[in-house]
C-alpha cells in the first residue's frame, strides 16, 4: 500500500536526482547519486522485492558508484573542470533539450494514468521465487550475462592499459 | 490519496528516466553523460520491479537483476574508454571526440 | 558420315583464324581458310552420295539439346534431305571456289586473316540455315549470315561510306527479320512445335485454306523472306551492300545469302499454299521487283551496281516462280543463278583489279585483247544471264519460269508479261555491260593479270553456268526432269493448268526472241552507234528518267522522308530525353537526401540522442493519438 513512506523516499530520489543532473562538481554528484539510489533501494523494499533492494544498495550505490568516485579521484580533475562545467552548461543550451524531455515526460505520465484500477496491495515476491525463475526458465539468459560480464572484465583491461604511444611511420619524422 | 501503487511506482520511474534524459542531453563532460545513464538504468530497473509487483511474478525482478549486471560491465568499459579519450585528447568533452564524424 | 560436320568445319576453322589472328602466316590463313571449306564441301558431297544411295526421305541428326524448359524442347537438329542437299551443295562449293578465288584477289589486303574468318564463320551460319530442322535454328542461321554480311560489308571500315552501307543492310534487313521473329512465335503458339516437318504436317490439320492466321503467318515469313532477298520493298540495301570486297558480293550478295528468302518460302511451301492470297502477293512482289529492278540496272554506271542490280531482278524471278507455285523452278534457277552470277561477279572483280579498282563502266572498255581468259568466262556467264537459247543454263531455269507464270495453278497473264519485259531488260543490260567493258575504246591501261588462283574457279564456274541447265530440260526439248524429280520428296511438282506444246512453243520463242533483242538493243547502243543513242539519250525527260532509275526509282528518298526524318526530328526533339529527366530528377533527390542526412553524421554524441529522444517523442505521440484521441 502506498504510504507515507514510499512518498519521502520518491521525494528524495527526485530531489537526489535534480540535485545530480544540476551539480557542476562532479563529486558532489557522484554522492547525490548515492544518495538517490539509496531511496530508490528503499522504494524497491516497499514494493516487496527486499533482495532487490539489497542488491541495489550493495551492487549500485556500493560497487558501481564507488568505481565511479575512485575513477574521478583518479583522473584529478579540479576546479578547472568545475569552472568548464559551469561555462557549458547555460540555459540556451539546456532550455530546448528539457522541453523537449518534459513533452517526453507528460506523453508516460498520460499512458501511466489511463490505468484506473482501484488501489491495492502490492503483491511481494519473494527472493526464492527470483532464484527459482533465474535458474529455470532463465538459464540462457544468465549465462549470456556470465559472457558481458566477462567481455567488460576483458575489455576493460584491453581498454585500460597504458600503451606506450607510437606513431605512425609516416609521421615519425614529422613528429620529431 | 487512493493511488494505485503501479501507477505511483511508475510515475517515479518515469520522472527519473526523464531526469536522466535530459542530463544527457545537456552535460558535455563525458563522465556525466555517464552518470546519467546510470541513473536511466536505474529508473528503468525500478519500472521492472513495479511491474514484477503488479503481475505478482519473479520475471520483473529477473529483469533487474541482468540490467544490474550490463551496468557494471557498461560502467567498467565505459570508464576504460573515458580514460583513454582522456589521454588521448587530454579533455573530457564529448564534442572533442567527434573527428571521425561518426 | 554426320550432317553436322558440314557448318562445323567452317565454324572451328573460323575461330581459328579469329584466335590465331595475327599469329598465323598468310599461307597457313589461306589453308585453313579455304581447306575447310572444301573439306566441307568434300563431306557435303558424300553424305548427299549416301542420301542418294539410302532412299530415305531424310538424314537426320541430333546434334545436341539447346532450350529444355517445360515442354519446350529445341536441339541442334540437322537435316539432309532433298532440299537442303541441293542448298549445301552449292553453298559449299561455289563457296570453296569463291574462297580460292578470294585468297588470289585478296592477296594484298593487310587483314587478310580477318577476312576469311569472316567468311568461313558465314560459310557456317549458311550451312546451318539450311540445314536446321527447327526454325530456331534456321533463325539462328538467318541472324548469322546477317551478321556477316554487315561485317564484310563494312570490311573496309576505315571508310565510313563502308560502315554506313553496312548499317543499312543491317538495319533494312532487320525489319524483315522481325517479321519472321514474329511468325515464329505465331507458329509456336498455334502448333506447340518449332520443328518443321511437325509444322508442316499438323498445319493442314490445324488451319483450313485461307484461314486469315496461316495468312499472316505466310505474310510475315514472306516479310522476312523479302528483307533478306532484298525484294520490294525491302531492296534498297542491296546495292549499296557492294561496298565489300567482290568475293563478298559474289558470295553473300549474289550467290547465297540473298537466296536465303527463296529457301525460307520453299521450305515451308505448305504453309503458303494453305494462304494463296500469301502466295499470290510473293508472285506480284516478284515480277514488279523483277521489272523495277532491271530498269535501274540499264542505266548504272558502277559495274558491280548493275549486278547488284541484276540479283535482285533475278531473285525477282525466283519470287516469281514461288508465287506460281512453280517451287522446284525456283530453286533450279536458284542453282543456275548461283553459278552464273557468283561467275559474273568474280569476273568483274577481276576486271576491276586488273584496272587497278576502276568501278566506273564508262571509264573501262576494249579490254577484249587485254584480257583474254577474262573475256571469255565473262561471255559465257553474260550469256547465261540473258538466258541465250539452248546452250546457258539460264535459259532453260528462267524459261522454265516463264512458262510456268503463265501456265501453273498460280499463274497469270500479266506475271508472264512482266517476266518477258524482264527477260528484254536482262538481255539489254547484261550486254550493256559486256559491250561497254570489252568493246570500244582502250581507256584505262591494264596493270595486273590475274593469276591461277582467280582464273581456274571461273573456268569451272563457267563450265557450271554451262552444263548445269541439262539436267532440266523442258518438255518440247528433250524432256529431261532429273532436278525436279530429285526435289519431288520434298517440294511438290507444279500443277500446269494450260498444257499445251503450241502454247509453250510460242512462250519460249518469245523470249529468246526478246532476250536477242535485247541484245542487239545494247550492241546498237555501245558498239554500233553510241554517238546517236547518247544523242537520243541526253532528251531532257530520258535524262530524268535515267537518274530516277539509277537511284533505284528513288526508294531512298522515299523511306528517308516517310521514315528517316521523322524519326531524326523526333530524337532531336527528344534530344534532352523527357523520360530521363523523371529519373534523373529522382537521381537528384536522392542526392539531396543524402547530404542532408550526412550532415547529421557529425560526431556529437548528444545530437544523437536528441536524435533518439525525437523519435520516441513521435513514436509516442503517434500511439498516444492513434488510442486515446
Amino acid at each position: 500500500m502506498i504510504g507515507p513512506a514510499f512518498y519521502i523516499a520518491a521525494a528524495i530520489a527526485v530531489l537526489a536526482t535534480i540535485m545530480v543532473i544540476t551539480r557542476y562538481n562532479i563529486m558532489h554528484a557522484l554522492l547525490y547519486l548515492v544518495v538517490s539510489l539509496l531511496a530508490v533501494a528503499v522504494v524497491l523494499y516497499l514494493y516487496g522485492a527486499p533482495f532487490m533492494a539489497a542488491l541495489e544498495v550493495i551492487v549500485y550505490a556500493g560497487a558501481i558508484m564507488v568505481l565511479l568516485i575512485f575513477f574521478v579521484m583518479m583522473l584529478n580533475l579540479g576546479k578547472e573542470s568545475a569552472e568548464q562545467e559551469k561555462l557549458w552548461l547555460k540555459p540556451r543550451i539546456w532550455i530546448f533539450p528539457s522541453l523537449l524531455c518534459i513533452i517526453l515526460l507528460g506523453e508516460l505520465v498520460f499512458l501511466v494514468l489511463q490505468n484506473h484500477q482501484p488501489a491495492a496491495e502490492v503483491k511481494i515476491v519473494d527472493p526464492r521465487a527470483v532464484g527459482m525463475a533465474l535458474f529455470g526458465p532463465y538459464i540462457l539468459a544468465v549465462e549470456l550475462a556470465g559472457m558481458l560480464l566477462m567481455a567488460g572484465i576483458v575489455g576493460a583491461y584491453h581498454l585500460g592499459r597504458q600503451k606506450e604511444k607510437t606513431l605512425h611511420r609516416f609521421l615519425e619524422n614529422n613528429e620529431l | 490519496m487512493n493511488v494505485h501503487p503501479t501507477t505511483a511506482g511508475m510515475l517515479l520511474a518515469g520522472v527519473l528516466f526523464v531526469l536522466g534524459l535530459i542530463s544527457i542531453l545537456v552535460r558535455r563532460d563525458i563522465i556525466f553523460m555517464l552518470l546519467s545513464v546510470e541513473v536511466m538504468l536505474n529508473a528503468a530497473g525500478l519500472a521492472f520491479v513495479v511491474a514484477s509487483s503488479h503481475w505478482g511474478t519473479a520475471d520483473g525482478q529477473v529483469m533487474f537483476i541482468f540490467i544490474l549486471a550490463m551496468a557494471a560491465a557498461e560502467v567498467s568499459v565505459g570508464l576504460a574508454l573515458i580514460l583513454q579519450l582522456y589521454h588521448q585528447l587530454k579533455t573530457l568533452d564529448s564534442d572533442e571526440a567527434a573527428k571521425m564524424n561518426g | 558420315m554426320f550432317p553436322a560436320l558440314i557448318p562445323l568445319i567452317p565454324f572451328v576453322s573460323a575461330l581459328l583464324l579469329m584466335l590465331g589472328w595475327k599469329r598465323l602466316s598468310r599461307i597457313a590463313v589461306t589453308v585453313i581458310g579455304c581447306g575447310s571449306i572444301g573439306l566441307s564441301a568434300f563431306v557435303a558431297v558424300l553424305i548427299a552420295i549416301q542420301f542418294a544411295a539410302g532412299g530415305e526421305q531424310a538424314i537426320v541428326q541430333h546434334a545436341g539439346n539447346w532450350v529444355e524448359a517445360g515442354g519446350f524442347k529445341t536441339g541442334f537438329d540437322l537435316r539432309m534431305d532433298a532440299l537442303s542437299v541441293v542448298f549445301v551443295g552449292v553453298i559449299t562449293i561455289v563457296g570453296f571456289l569463291i574462297h580460292v578465288y578470294a585468297s588470289g584477289y585478296m592477296h594484298e589486303e593487310p587483314d587478310y586473316a580477318r577476312f576469311f574468318a569472316c567468311m568461313n564463320l558465314f560459310v557456317g551460319a549458311m550451312l546451318t540455315l539450311v540445314m536446321a530442322d527447327n526454325l530456331l535454328l534456321l533463325y539462328f542461321g538467318w541472324e548469322g549470315v546477317g551478321l556477316c554480311s554487315y561485317l564484310l560489308i563494312g570490311f573496309w571500315y576505315k571508310d565510313p561510306a563502308n560502315n554506313y552501307a553496312a548499317r543499312k543492310a543491317f538495319i533494312v534487313t532487320r525489319v524483315g527479320d522481325t517479321a519472321m521473329a514474329i511468325a515464329l512465335f505465331m507458329l509456336f503458339q498455334f502448333t506447340g512445335t518449332l520443328r518443321i516437318p511437325e509444322i508442316l504436317q499438323s498445319s493442314t490439320h490445324i488451319w483450313s485454306k485461307g484461314d486469315p492466321v496461316i495468312t499472316w503467318i505466310a505474310l510475315l515469313l514472306l516479310g522476312g523472306a523479302v528483307g533478306k532477298s532484298a525484294q520490294l520493298p525491302l531492296q534498297t540495301w542491296l546495292p549499296d551492300a557492294m561496298a565489300g570486297p567482290t568475293p563478298v558480293s559474289a558470295l553473300i550478295h549474289a550467290a547465297t545469302m540473298v537466296t536465303a528468302g527463296v529457301y525460307l518460302i520453299a521450305r515451308t511451301h505448305t504453309l503458303f499454299e494453305l494462304a494463296p492470297d500469301a502466295q499470290i502477293t510473293t508472285a506480284v512482289i516478284g515480277a514488279i521487283t523483277l521489272v523495277l529492278a532491271g530498269f535501274s540496272a540499264l542505266v548504272q554506271t558502277d559495274i558491280k551496281r548493275v549486278l547488284a542490280y541484276s540479283t535482285v531482278s533475278q531473285i525477282g524471278y525466283m519470287f516469281l516462280a514461288l508465287g506460281c507455285g512453280a517451287w522446284s523452278a525456283a530453286v533450279f534457277h536458284f542453282v543456275t543463278h548461283a553459278f552464273f552470277k557468283a561467275l559474273l561477279f568474280m569476273a568483274a572483280g577481276a576486271v576491276i583489279v586488273a584496272l587497278h579498282h576502276e568501278q566506273d563502266l564508262f571509264k573501262m572498255g576494249g579490254l577484249k585483247k587485254q584480257l583474254k581468259g577474262i573475256y571469255w568466262v565473262f561471255l559465257v556467264g553474260c550469256a547465261s544471264l540473258a538466258a541465250i537459247p539452248f546452250v546457258t543454263a539460264g535459259f532453260y531455269s528462267k524459261d522454265q519460269i516463264i512458262w510456268l507464270s503463265l501456265s501453273a495453278a498460280g499463274g497469270h497473264t500479266a506475271f508472264w508479261l512482266a517476266a518477258l519485259l524482264g527477260a528484254l531488260l536482262t538481255g539489254m543490260y547484261t550486254f550493256r555491260l559486256f559491250f561497254l567493258v570489252f568493246y570500244g575504246d582502250l581507256k584505262t591501261h591494264v596493270h595486273h593479270r590475274p593469276g591461277n588462283s582467280m582464273m581456274i574457279p571461273l573456268y569451272i564456274l563457267a563450265l557450271l553456268s554451262t552444263i548445269a541447265g541439262f539436267i532440266e530440260l523442258p518438255h518440247t526439248l528433250g524432256h529431261v526432269t532429273l532436278f525436279s524429280n530429285w526435289l519431288l520428296p520434298v517440294l511438290p511438282a507444279v500443277s500446269v493448268l494450260h498444257d499445251s506444246v503450241a502454247m509453250e512453243w510460242t512462250s519460249q520463242a518469245l523470249s529468246a526472241v526478246l532476250a536477242l533483242s535485247g541484245i542487239g538493243v545494247a550492241y546498237a547502243w555501245v558498239v554500233w552507234r553510241p554517238k546517236g543513242m547518247s544523242d537520243f539519250l541526253e532528251m531532257p525527260a530520258l535524262l530524268w528518267l535515267r537518274g530516277f532509275w539509277s537511284r533505284g526509282w528513288d526508294f531512298d528518298k522515299l523511306y528517308n522522308i516517310l521514315l528517316v526524318y521523322p524519326f531524326v526530328y523526333l530524337s532531336r526533339m527528344n534530344k534532352k530525353d523527357l523520360i530521363d529527366k523523371l529519373y534523373t530528377s529522382l537521381a537528384a533527390l536522392m542526392q539531396w537526401c543524402h547530404n542532408v542526412l550526412a550532415r547529421t553524421q557529425s560526431g556529437l554524441l548528444r545530437w544523437y540522442i536528441l536524435g533518439v529522444v525525437l523519435g520516441a517523442v513521435a513514436i509516442l505521440s503517434v500511439l498516444i493519438w492513434r488510442i486515446y484521441i
